[in-house]
């Protein structure tokens, strides 16, 4: 038997937090690739100290469900699921290229794979651009846009910024927008500025962050211009500097999520038979980037 | 039947044994069988079958358990198992006990018997706030036979007509259930006693019964079926607090008696409906009652966590003298106001009850008269032995934090480190 953990950060304040892991869980379970799937957060239940043995199955492979690579992945994930002579060094990686590490835990008998969080995966570039797509409502979105990819900066991991410039070149690699500018909430290039980054006539923002909250529901939009209040709404697409900006939400809420959650598996060894085609079809993801690979 | 037949009588099975039903492979080719009342040797194989035939209940008891809810030492199995009063483990003696005589007689939790006539009723347990009830499956045709079907209600609706509750049959819909209270306030906490009423589940799978209990009360299940074991990890609160990192490694300095009022204000049976078995450490037991809930907590949860870090920030303060002058109703005061909040009742004192110190009028009243600038009182001058300038001794820093870590990720969790 083999089982999918979603690990996420959740919220004690926010009851919305937790969303998007359990549509992206319920969506895997759909697919019927794994025996059994689970849910566990850091600020919920169940615990990330307590979800290993909420499953039967031996073989546990654990997503995270975070947009970046340091102090959650590397540190207090592992360290809370007692994951054994863990060292960041496993996972290999630069910065955005983690992969998997296979270990036992200390609470029960089981192998567990513990794979990079989604946000490194490249099949996120993927989501990035079904995100374009999603809000603009444009499925070969690209020509006379700039996308706009925003992530929170660097404060204390330098690893946060290197993600977004990762995907943000990925997709400018693709030759499809106008454009492809990252942008930061707190640091230089800021979000504050975007029209002043970008000159195309339509914009596209899309927030790197796995859940909607805080910074994807009011600073941004009201950083931008956007918005004068948040609480008012704004429109989408709505005008700034006689610039057309869509904004949605976070790129962590677009279904196609499901489908890097799968990958992360699948890499490090799970048997996901067809569930990516089933994702594929059910949220009309597409691999932009003929990644998958 | 034909499974039972099967494993009873293969090659390499000596027997089986399974909650008083007893079959014994004779050396003969032969077969004894042996049911809480009754016993026969020398059994042919039609014969045995034919025997089997007059014990239903311990034949559909066996193929339910077996078959239907199979993962032996699984807590799922184990949970299903005591829901009916059933004993947990071992059900049964492994192989080489049951070649030397199985005996029926053993401490099998209540006979199959007398569990099935409870369960044409259904037999009802409590699971914290949770109300579950197991039932034998209505027999269709002589399909079904000693299939279980499980119910989960809240306990407070127990009398409450089905009709008049609100029906689900998927367990992820408890997801809604568990999310606001009554007042639609978000419940950071599952396990807190402020479980909506209004809802129930009817007639589910063994499966879904306890992922729904799963939903409600997540991980739950895998720790009573841990403590049933005599294996529940317990982390005390020392031990916790020193693995915490970043934001939260000062927990740690959190003063011993502080412990207890964390333990008071957050972990008794008025605030959660886990069973607190978790120390200050190995050997030092809290005097705080851990309350008496179904299943335990094994360590201090993120809510816990998350109040402590603020506590150990506001104990590091020095105490002070102030000077500040109250009516002696007016010291009530503020202990009724105290107490009115630490109850959280205050939602319940009447509009013009200007009787309960606690009232909107009589706070208001009272911040008029006392607060003008906005204190209750003002430090005594040159009280020497205590600190004036220390108000925030040592934990400036970590509490600047709590502006990026502890309340900005909590409304919205990006913010944090690496996501």
């Amino acid at each position: 038997m083999q089982a999918l953990v979603i690990v996420a950060h959740g919220s004690h304040l926010s009851p919305g937090s937790a969303q998007p892991t359990y549509d992206h869980a319920d969506t895997i379970r759909e697919t019927g690739a794994f025996d059994e799937v689970r849910e566990g957060f850091w600020k919920e239940e169940p615990s990330f100290r307590e979800v290993i043995r909420t499953v039967e199955s031996d073989e546990v492979y654990v997503v995270p469900l975070f947009i970046s690579e340091g102090y959650f992945t590397e540190q207090v994930i592992p360290r809370e699921l007692r994951l054994e002579d863990w060292d960041p060094d496993r996972w290999d990686s630069d910065g955005t290229s983690a992969s998997q590490a296979t270990l036992d835990v200390g609470d029960a008998a089981k192998t567990v794979h513990y794979c990079g969080p989604v946000g490194t995966h490249d099949a996120m570039t993927d989501v990035i651009v079904q995100r374009a797509e999603s809000v603009t409502g444009d499925p070969d979105v690209g020509e006379g846009v700039a996308l706009v990819v925003v992530g929170h900066g660097t404060e204390r991991n330098e690893n946060s910024a290197r993600a977004i410039e990762y995907h943000t070149q990925r997709v400018r690699d693709l030759d499809r927008f106008d454009e492809v500018q990252a942008l930061y909430m707190d640091e230089e290039p800021e979000i504050d500025d975007v029209t002043d980054h970008v000159d195309a006539d339509d914009v596209v923002v899309v927030p790197l962050f796995i859940s909607d909250g805080f910074h994807t529901q009011e600073d941004i939009p009201e950083d931008m211009g956007l918005t004068d209040d948040y609480r008012t709404g704004w429109d989408v697409p709505g005008e700034v500097d006689g610039q057309r900006i869509w904004y949605a939400g976070a790129v962590g809420t677009e279904e196609f999520m499901a489908d890097v959650l799968l990958e992360r598996a699948a890499d490090a060894g799970a048997d996901i038979g067809d569930a990516l085609d089933q994702v594929a079809e059910w949220t009309g993801g597409a691999p932009a980037t003929g990644a998958g690979d | 039947m034909d499974n039972l037949l099967e494993a009873a009588t293969a090659h390499d099975s000596s027997g089986l044994l399974f909650d008083g039903l007893a079959i014994h492979q004779d050396d003969g080719g032969t077969y004894s069988l042996e049911t809480p009342d009754s016993s026969h040797e020398d059994l042919s194989r039609t014969d045995l079958e034919a025997a089997l035939y007059e014990v239903p209940a311990l034949v559909t008891n066996w193929h339910f358990w077996e078959h239907v809810v199979a993962g032996q030492g699984t807590p799922r199995r184990a949970f299903l198992r005591w829901c009916e009063g059933a004993s947990l483990e071992p059900e049964s003696d492994d192989e080489s006990d049951a070649g030397t005589g199985p005996d029926p007689d053993d401490d099998h939790g209540t006979p199959v018997a007398e569990r099935y006539r409870a369960l044409e009723t259904g037999v009802t347990r409590h699971w914290g706030e949770l109300e579950l009830t197991a039932r034998l499956a209505p027999d269709v045709e002589g399909h079904g036979q000693g299939r279980r079907v499980y119910d989960v209600r809240h306990v407070e609706d127990a009398d409450v007509p089905a009709h008049e509750l609100e029906g689900h049959d998927h367990p992820h819909e408890a997801r809604e259930i568990v999310t606001t209270d009554e007042k639609d306030r978000y419940r950071p906490l599952k396990t807190a006693p402020t479980l909506v009423t209004g809802w129930h589940f009817e007639g589910l799978s063994g499966d879904d019964f306890v992922e729904t209990v799963r939903t409600i009360y997540p991980a739950t299940i895998a720790n009573w079926y841990r403590e049933q074991r005599g294996e529940l990890d317990v982390d005390h609160w020392l031990e916790t607090a020193e693995r915490q990192t970043g934001i939260y490694d000062i927990v740690d300095e959190l003063p011993r008696e502080a412990v207890e009022w964390v333990a008071e204000a957050c972990c008794v049976d008025s605030q959660c409906v886990k069973r607190r078995e978790w120390q200050y450490e190995d050997g030092d037991e809290l005097a705080v009652d851990g309350g008496d809930g179904v299943f335990p907590c094994r360590e201090p949860c993120s809510l816990v966590t998350a109040a402590a870090r603020r506590w150990t920030v506001l104990e590091s303060e020095d105490e002070k003298r102030w000077h500040l002058e109250l009516t002696t109703s007016e010291m009530n005061q503020l202990v009724e106001i105290v107490d009115a909040v630490a109850e959280g009742r205050t939602d319940e004192i009447r509009e013009a009850d200007v009787y309960d110190g606690a009232n909107r009028y009589r706070a208001r009243y009272l911040r008029a008269k006392r607060m003008g600038d906005g204190s209750l009182g003002h430090e005594v001058e040159g009280d020497a032995g205590h600190d004036d300038h220390d108000s925030e001794s040592g934990h400036d820093d970590h509490d600047s934090e709590s502006d990026h870590d502890g309340h900005d990720s909590e409304r919205d969790h990006d913010s944090d480190d690496d996501h």
